[in-house]
């Protein structure tokens, strides 16, 4: 953590691009990163709940201490977006107001946008035809309504589903436990359309002219696999502790296998998306890829591709392999950087251009937010029994094994 | 001349027992015959791990390395085709068009590749001649099948052991 201040400070301090927008970007790739993990715990807490997952009974205070990181990430993205707003960064291309009006009409120094070719109006340089097609959906009033509807819906979950559970752990009731099965299955409702929203206002709006509609579900199974990633690392680091000595080799197996197969998931959307595109060859959709292959991010947009599909798939297939820290910690902890580099070749590209700078701000930053993250994560997990003691489906839990 | 015994039971969980009780006792189980699998049976009587998924890799591998290949041949080297503008003289620079033909023809080969051997590996195949020792394990009974030839105990003291077991049936046979 102390080094992510010092990075954090030093870093604005020594950022001399336009509106420091090497800190800004960089804040935006680490705030959505470890936000996203947050969130991704929160919707895998759901996930266990509405389909009656027993095997997890026994990790559920896991999940619940990473989303309990949920109100800090969420923070640091409110901030990272009113900043915009406000423009005190240039992150995004639509925040500018000029961009939505056809003419213009100069009065000295004041410069007013009108849509109207009106008496004195010239034509506005900045006018921006199809940002400004999006104009509805990009207007201020709206966007912040879904950003605000998005941080208070999840914040509101996440809340309650830890009130019940913790309500659970003093009285056993079945009540409850059905009501947090409801509860969890409206969740996934709202985190159905909010992931996929979510990931276009914030991240894909970046490269404001080009859209995939595919892009939300990426963002959303790489959120996810990083999630498993990490509470992988975890868990394996508790038990050497000697924390959890319930949870047995096929607990491990179990959360293995959900790595290899989020892994997968994450890789055929990439190549879905990839693979239409490249197809078609439309200029409209082509502009994500030119400004990523034809450019110095080509290899470390390449190479995360392969970094992120072939290790674990060629690592991770057989079952001795899963069942082997060893090897599962050298795939987790490569694929976990992948991830990372996956997000930050979201945002770069479309913010950096051709003068990005990979430094010691960046590596510190990502330090970081790390040591914050687990910092929250563990004083979390201190702050109950790490084995919920009244779960219905505890018993079936520990008894896991194949 | 040896002998093979055929111990039958009624439930699935009793036979474990009993060759669990079996084993115990040194006996070596030859095999055990049941309409559906019996889950944990295989340590207790020691059947080892099967090798189906490494074969099953292998299978992939090779459908993908005939796919690449063969579509390196069909549409690069021997008549290289222009489709929608993709640059068609070399392999790496049109792969992503492969990929989705690559991916079927490896699963379509592991799929096959799998199915033929265990079917062959198992003497499953259409209008190979039945192997089970009696129908019944085909609809609601479970056979244990033991033979003097793999253990090193006689054959008398051996049928006491298995009497000692909850059988519903015991049939001996003998063999060359």
């Amino acid at each position: 953590m102390g080094i992510g201040l010092v990075a954090l400070v030093g870093g604005y301090l020594t950022d001399d691009t336009h509106h420091h927008q090497r800190w800004w970007a960089n804040l935006l790739v680490n705030g959505f990163f470890w936000f996203s993990i947050s969130l991704a715990a929160l919707f895998f807490y759901a996930l266990n709940y509405a389909v009656e997952a027993a095997w997890s009974a026994i990790l559920k205070r896991v999940w619940e201490a990473i989303f309990k990181f949920l109100p800090i990430g969420a923070g640091i993205m409110l901030f990272i977006l009113l900043a915009g707003q406000f423009h005190a960064h240039h992150l995004y291309h639509w925040m500018d107001s000029s961009l939505y009006h056809e003419y213009m009409i100069t009065d000295g120094d004041h410069v007013s946008y009108v849509d109207t070719m009106e008496a004195g109006a010239v034509a506005n340089p900045n006018y921006d035809h199809l940002i400004a097609h999006k104009g509805a959906y990009f207007a201020p009033a709206f966007y912040w309504f879904r950003t605000i509807a998005y941080i208070v819906t999840f914040l509101v979950f996440a809340m309650l589903f830890r009130k019940w559970s913790l309500q659970e752990d003093e009285k056993p009731s079945l009540d409850l436990h059905y009501k947090q099965f409801r509860r969890s299955a409206l969740f996934l409702v709202f985190f159905a359309v909010f992931s996929s929203t979510l990931s276009w206002d914030w991240l894909m709006s970046i490269d404001t002219h080009w859209f995939s509609t595919l892009y939300g579900w990426y963002v959303f199974s790489g959120m996810w696999v990083s999630l498993l990633i990490f509470a992988n690392v975890l868990l394996v680091w508790l038990r050497s502790k000697g924390y959890f000595p319930e949870v047995n080799s096929s607990h491990m197996h179990d959360l293995s296998k959900w790595m290899f197969a989020i892994s997968m998931l994450w890789s055929y959307l990439w190549v879905s998306q990839f693979l239409l595109i490249w197809y078609s060859n439309i200029p409209e959709e082509v502009t994500y890829y030119t400004q990523r292959f034809f450019t110095d991010y080509k290899w470390p947009f390449l190479i995360t591709f392969f970094v992120n599909f072939a290790i674990p798939f060629y690592m991770l297939i057989a079952r001795d392999a899963k069942r082997n820290v060893k090897y599962v910690l050298i795939v987790a902890f490569l694929i976990f950087i992948g991830h990372f580099a996956d997000v930050y070749l979201m945002v770069i590209p479309g913010t950096m251009f051709d003068h990005n700078v990979f430094g010691l701000f960046e590596v510190g930053l990502f330090l970081g937010f790390l040591g914050l993250f687990i910092n929250r994560v563990l004083t979390a997990l201190s702050k109950a029994p790490l084995i919920p003691v009244n779960h219905p489906m505890l018993q079936e839990s520990k008894d896991l094994h194949h | 001349m040896n002998k093979v015994f055929h111990v039958m039971y009624d439930d699935d969980d009793t036979l474990k027992g009993a060759a669990a009780q079996l084993v115990a006792k040194g006996i070596r189980v030859k095999d055990v015959f049941s309409p559906f699998p019996i889950h944990g049976i295989d340590p207790i009587i020691g059947v080892k791990r099967t090798r189906l998924a490494i074969a099953s890799f292998m299978y992939a591998t090779t459908g993908t390395t005939l796919a690449l290949l063969g579509m390196w041949y069909f549409m690069i080297s021997d008549w290289p085709m222009n489709i929608g503008g993709k640059p068609s003289f070399s392999l790496i620079e049109n792969l992503p068009a492969f990929i989705p033909v690559t991916f079927e023809f490896s699963v379509l080969c592991a799929a096959h590749g799998m199915a033929i051997t265990y079917l062959l590996r198992n003497g499953t195949l259409p209008g190979m001649p039945a192997t089970n020792p009696d129908p019944r394990t085909t609809d609601n009974m479970f056979v244990m099948e033991i033979t003097t030839e793999d253990n090193h105990l006689a054959a008398d003291e051996m049928e006491s052991f298995i009497k000692e077991t909850a059988l519903v049936e015991l049939s001996i046979k003998e063999y060359k």
